[in-house]
């Protein structure tokens, strides 16, 4: 998705820029806050757009992420449109929160630079900080690009908002890969965005005293199980609902969204499956062994959580061979993206060889050659379901 | 082959500009036309600490996001850092280096190793002299201008007014301008 930006609409801006602007389009009653590398220029560029007028937002500098995503739950209550941002361990900080803003069917939206979670301390991408959260019951949608990351933040909102789905969406983009790298990016017109997005339904609001509610009582074993099945159920709508919501955008855009991508994949036999700005550099990589012939494709994942299952399957049975990338660890289990994939295949009637790389982790450079080489694992036969390989790593 | 673009590596201090002068060459380079990609390489943030910046500059969407390690060429803002790891992966036949310093070219070989095309300008006695502050990365885009011809120095005039002029006034624009002039002007290079 690199590839249909126009340049003469388009500026140099890091994604940090680009998703902030997105905010000043979309223009939440309320922000609230708490700086930490690599988000800190997201929150910087907002708060300067409510310094200087530009939006009316209710930003809120909070003391802690805890209480920013605390803040955010209350305003979306009362029936605010409302937004954060965050990184790492200031997301670690606000795991309670981040589990009853989609137990509560709120429609926050959240960029999450993704950051290495500590320790020890680094402030370098990989995906750790992000699936800590995957069973949060949020939507997780994953940019490529600068471009990307602005498409999205104002395509979460709309899919948060629906009345069928009701749940918070983190967009995530890769710590200063995207977050503080420069590249081209097309905006739309404030009042595109602002007509897309629309306003906001709000659901059973605390404000409206006219119909008193309760958000957030005892739900014991009478309950509680009944409330987790409709998230359950929420989840399944996100997924009826996200192919309407990226028509819609396309329409305004011309930039096609969907649960993946898939890239020079007609007739790929060994597919490469990754998440986020890798994305980028596996498309270089199957280009440059395309041209001497190798039968290389990659099927990139936008929208992690829910997982598109479905889309896994179709584009990945009978291939030859699946190598999956993945930028965090499960301790003492398969990684996450690996452990999905493969799990989504296990009812394919063709089922593939499979491998799986972990790669730049605490901001570990991924080069070209690594991607070339796992690939060339694939194509020898030289992969085993069972073992957990890594790219970039001294050992 | 994989697809080629032009790859410029800036090496600095923090503070001296090399993250601003790669991302004010990808928009100059963008309002050409062309595909652009720019970012930094943070360590632990601190002024003097050494830094990298990375540019790369294309016809077709740049892919890549990987560290430049086979840079075109190779940027030094702040002559102390001149080692051999500094032209790592800077092809000899093809590559350039551009200094900023006062001293010869023979000091350069004997600092780096590099037995390539060099060339060299007195950025930050430029920058002292037109700016008033010793921050030589405008003079080394005019510099770099001049020795790669990757944007012309018009290209890089605008972008100095887009940025500087509601930020810091007319004065700062005309002193970055002259500077950047001085340095596309008062780059020179030596024989292989």
């Amino acid at each position: 998705m690199l590839t249909n930006i126009d340049l003469k609409k388009a500026q140099a801006v890091t994604g940090a820029e680009a998703v902030a602007n997105a905010m000043r389009q979309i223009e939440p009653h309320v922000v609230a806050a708490y700086p930490i590398t690599p988000q800190t220029p997201i929150v910087e560029y907002f708060a300067k757009f409510v310094a200087d007028g530009v939006v009316r937002t209710e930003m809120i500098p909070v003391e802690s992420e805890h209480s920013a995503m605390s803040a955010v739950v209350g305003a979306a209550s009362a029936g605010a449109r409302a937004m954060t941002a965050t990184s790492a361990n200031g997301l670690a900080l606000m795991h309670e929160i981040v589990y009853i803003a989609a137990s509560l069917r709120l429609p926050i939206v959240m960029p999450v630079v993704n950051r290495a979670l500590s320790g020890p301390i680094n402030i370098h991408c990989d995906h750790s900080d992000a699936m800590a959260e995957r069973d949060s019951g949020w939507i997780q949608l994953y940019a490529e690009s600068n471009q990307e990351a602005y498409d999205l933040t104002i395509l979460a909102v709309k899919l948060a908002e629906n009345e069928n789905v009701r749940l918070p969406v983190m967009v995530n983009l890769d710590g200063f890969i995207i977050s503080h790298g420069v590249e081209p990016v097309e905006f739309l017109p404030d009042e595109k965005v602002k007509e897309f997005i629309g306003e906001l339904k709000p659901v059973y609001p605390l404000l409206d005293t006219e119909h008193p509610v309760t958000y957030g009582p005892l739900d014991l074993y009478d309950y509680y199980f009944e409330h987790k099945r409709q998230q359950i159920e929420a989840m399944r709508y996100a997924r009826k609902v996200f192919p309407k919501v990226a028509e819609e955008f396309y329409a305004i855009s011309g930039r096609k969204y969907d649960f993946v991508e898939p890239y020079r994949m007609e007739d790929a036999e060994y597919v490469m499956v990754a998440l986020g700005s890798t994305n980028s550099t596996i498309k270089y990589v199957v280009d440059w062994m395309r041209e001497e012939g190798h039968k290389v494709g990659l099927l990139k994942i936008w929208m992690f959580r829910p997982f598109p299952k479905e889309q896994v399957q179709q584009y990945l049975n009978g291939r030859k061979a699946v190598v999956v990338l993945d930028r965090s660890t499960s301790f003492g289990a398969e990684a996450p993206l690996y452990e999905a994939v493969k799990s989504a295949l296990y009812e394919a009637s063709a089922r593939p060889q499979m491998g799986s790389y972990v790669y730049g982790l605490g901001g570990r450079d991924i080069l070209p050659e690594h991607i070339r080489q796992a690939f060339e694992d694939a194509i020898e036969g030289n992969l085993l379901a069972d073992e957990q390989r890594y790219l970039g790593l001294r050992e | 082959m994989p697809v080629k673009y032009l790859e410029i590596r800036w090496h600095g201090r923090a503070g001296q500009g090399a993250k601003s002068a790669a991302q004010m060459l990808a928009e100059s380079a963008l309002e050409q036309g062309k595909f652009v990609q720019a970012f930094p390489e943070y360590g632990a943030e601190r002024t003097g600490a050494p830094m990298k910046a990375f540019t790369r500059i294309g016809d077709q969407p740049v892919l890549v996001r990987a560290v430049i390690e086979n840079p075109d060429v190779v940027v030094v803002i702040d002559d102390t850092l001149l080692s051999p790891t500094i032209v790592e992966g800077l092809d000899e036949k093809n590559g350039l280096l551009l200094v900023n310093t006062v001293r010869d070219f023979d000091w350069i070989r004997g600092r780096t190793g590099y037995k390539g095309k060099i060339c060299k300008v007195a950025a930050t006695d430029i920058a002292l002299q037109e700016i008033g502050r010793g921050v030589p990365n405008t003079v080394m885009l005019g510099a770099l201008v001049k020795a790669v011809g990757v944007v012309p120095l018009e290209a890089i005039e605008k972008r100095i007014e887009k940025m500087f002029l509601g930020k810091f006034g007319k004065e700062i624009v005309e002193a970055n301008k002259r500077a950047l002039k001085r340095g596309y002007e008062e780059v020179e290079c030596g024989e292989v």
